[in-house]
């Protein structure tokens, strides 16, 4: 499928419109590119060394930042929470988001399009807007300054994406193959399980990543809900690194550069389910 | 094996009604396929066989057990869809073992039941590839081993080669009848296309507007079809039909020509009656011959083996085959004489006249 996209009607086009095509996007990636690279460079610096020379190549075997950061700092804490965090909520969006996902799109009932659209005033409504009632339930529910705090919100902020999502995907899936699966004996779980679902991995690869990333850089909940060092996840603790009068700046960067790397391998490893569940039904 | 009894079985979406009414009696190993135009509710029927729609009303018997609320897997059939419907992330081998692994069967027995199968339909160099790999052939061959190696009851067919070219629709035909030749189980299969039902089945159900029109042997129906919708459907050509009013010398048409009839008609003179002829008995005489149909020669279309004339005559047009090569010329006046014998008569109705 993605042989067939990239096949370039760009062929037919005169070649300065190519021409210019390729001048917009490089230049595009390299400001998209740049500031990645300039916290991966600076990792390696001391703050001296990044305000002398902002562009000069580190010397990589200089890791003291990193040590520094993993060793002496409350780092390793705040990354094993964002894990857990990003991980549970991950793992109960794509569960909770598939199973309502193929119920709405496979099944028929009345009921169906209201929850559809129920669903679907999640994505309407932002839910900073509701943090203080969201602060008094959770507090009323015994969950502040606890990881679930964050899990539950988390999972309700990305539910109606991932039902959306799973929805539109499983809906367009023939139901021949439902039929053909039923008449091989297969229960309605075993139809979902076996023969649905693992066709279902690339929009599942974009419930996952287009979900993964907001929540793991999320400053904002974690900031109201969380008080307790050892809680806080990674957005929040790195804040600790930026002082009143001073700030190690290499160390920041060495910090961020770990708290990036996850989400950056994540997106890579899903990145070719990602582009074909984008591409999907564009070429029959 | 089993035979299957359908006893007036009806199907209505909301206050539309599908199916309505439709009795149909299958002995064990019959090959039974039922046919007619778009939307004539003959999938629907299928699909309710199968369990897979809800039955309005009546019975579906398969063997000596009414199986309306039995689930399609309790019902010991195998289905094969137009699409194929074959699990596209599963190989072959996976596809064709699905419903044994969902049975318990042992590891062992599935290979050498999935072997067996797809020995006996050339698919063993296939067992690892997946239905992307194939062509649209091998899929429908995936699909009939898949089938297979439930060893069911009842097969059930629904429209299986409307998806394949020309050249390999032919093949599979001959290969699904030499199939069932073999395996002698009951089958079912539907198709819109009378080509399909006349080369392969035992028994021809004709269904149009949810009700059955015709149930009979192919032909059976192409030499006595029961009204003036199966005369229409069945044949290709398709018969050509000319109305007008049965009087002591034949028919006579609006235009005052008269054609001879052998048989006298059980209808009383002066009764409007449409004569039905199919195009190969029709034939070609000199134009101005007594007792014909005068025409135009419109179109010939040769087709090496004989040519099919469409020639304008009072009515609108007719088709003509014949049999030997033709030299007739577009824009030709001719004369058209049907056979006596082959003709067939229907009333305002459109129901069969028989002759006394």
């Amino acid at each position: 499928m993605t042989a067939l996209t990239s096949q370039a009607p760009a062929s037919r086009q005169p070649i300065s419109f190519a021409l210019l095509a390729q001048v917009i996007l490089i230049a595009n990636s390299f400001i998209m590119l740049y500031p990645v690279v300039v916290m991966v460079l600076s990792a390696f610096k001391t703050t001296g060394e990044i305000f002398e020379h902002p562009f000069a190549l580190p010397d990589f075997t200089q890791v003291g930042n990193f040590a520094k950061v993993l060793g002496e700092t409350a780092m390793p804490t705040y990354f094993v929470n964002s894990i857990l965090v990003t991980g549970t909520s991950i793992v109960l969006i794509l569960v909770l988001g598939t199973m309502a996902g193929y119920a709405v799109a496979r099944y028929e009932s009345r009921t169906n399009t209201f929850i559809l659209l129920f669903f679907l005033a999640g994505l309407m409504l932002p839910l900073k807007l509701a943090v203080i009632p969201l602060f008094i339930l959770l507090r009323d529910l015994g969950l502040l300054d606890s990881r679930w705090s964050l899990i539950v919100t988390y999972t309700a902020i990305g539910l109606p994406s991932a039902v959306f999502i799973m929805a539109g995907f499983l809906r367009s899936l023939p139901s021949e193959l439902e039929d053909a699966a039923r008449i091989d004996g297969a229960s309605e779980p075993r139809i979902m399980w076996s023969v649905m679902l693992p066709l279902a991995r690339p929009p599942m690869a974009i419930a996952a990543i287009q979900n993964a990333v907001p929540i793991w850089n999320d400053f904002f909940f974690p900031l109201v809900f969380i008080q307790t060092d050892a809680r806080k996840t990674l957005p929040q603790g790195l804040t600790t690194f930026m002082g009143e009068y001073t700030t190690d700046w290499g160390m920041l960067f060495a910090g961020l550069t770990i708290a990036a790397a996850p989400i950056t391998l994540l997106y890579i490893a899903l990145s070719r389910q990602f582009i074909q569940g984008m591409t999907a039904g564009a070429v029959k | 094996m089993a035979n299957v009894a359908i006893r007036d079985v009806r199907k209505s979406f909301g206050a539309v009604s599908i199916i309505k009414g439709v009795d149909v009696d299958i002995q064990d190993g019959e090959f039974v396929i039922l046919v007619g135009p778009s939307g004539c509710g003959k999938s629907t029927l299928l699909r309710m066989i199968a369990g897979l729609e809800d039955i309005t009303g009546g019975d579906i018997r398969i063997g000596s057990r009414i199986v309306n609320d039995v689930p399609p897997k309790d019902r010991d059939i195998a289905m094969v869809f137009q699409s194929y419907a074959l699990y596209p992330h599963m190989t072959v081998a996976e596809n064709m073992a699905f419903s044994l692994k969902l049975k318990g069967v042992s590891q062992a027995e599935q290979k050498k039941r999935v072997g067996d199968a797809a020995a006996s339909l050339g698919l063993t160099p296939l067992l690892d590839r997946y239905p992307r790999q194939l062509s649209g052939g091998q899929r429908q061959r995936v699909a009939m081993g898949r089938a297979i190696v439930r060893d069911p009851q009842v097969f059930l067919f629904d429209e299986p080669l409307s998806n394949l070219d020309a050249k390999l629709r032919v093949q599979m035909r001959a290969e699904i009848k030499e199939l069932h030749q073999r395996l002698k189980t009951t089958t079912i299969y539907v198709t819109h296309d009378q080509i399909e039902a006349m080369t392969m089945a035992d028994k021809i159900v004709v269904m149009h507007d949810g009700i059955v029109e015709q149930i009979g042997a192919p032909l059976d129906l192409y030499d006595r079809p029961a009204n003036r919708f199966v005369a229409g459907f069945i044949g290709s050509p398709a018969m050509n039909f000319l109305d007008g009013r049965l009087e002591e010398g034949g028919l006579v048409l609006p235009s005052g020509t008269v054609l001879p009839l052998d048989l006298r008609p059980s209808v009383p003179a002066g009764t409007k009656i449409t004569l039905g002829i199919r195009p190969e008995h029709l034939q070609i005489a000199p134009a101005g011959t007594p007792g014909s149909i005068p025409a135009t020669v419109s179109v010939i279309e040769p087709t090496g083996a004989d040519t099919t004339l469409i020639v304008k005559a009072e009515g609108g047009n007719l088709t003509v085959v014949l049999r030997e090569r033709c030299t007739l010329k577009a824009g030709e006046a001719v004369a058209l004489r049907p056979v006596p014998q082959q003709a067939h008569l229907f009333d305002e109705q459109g129901k069969r006249i028989a002759f006394v």
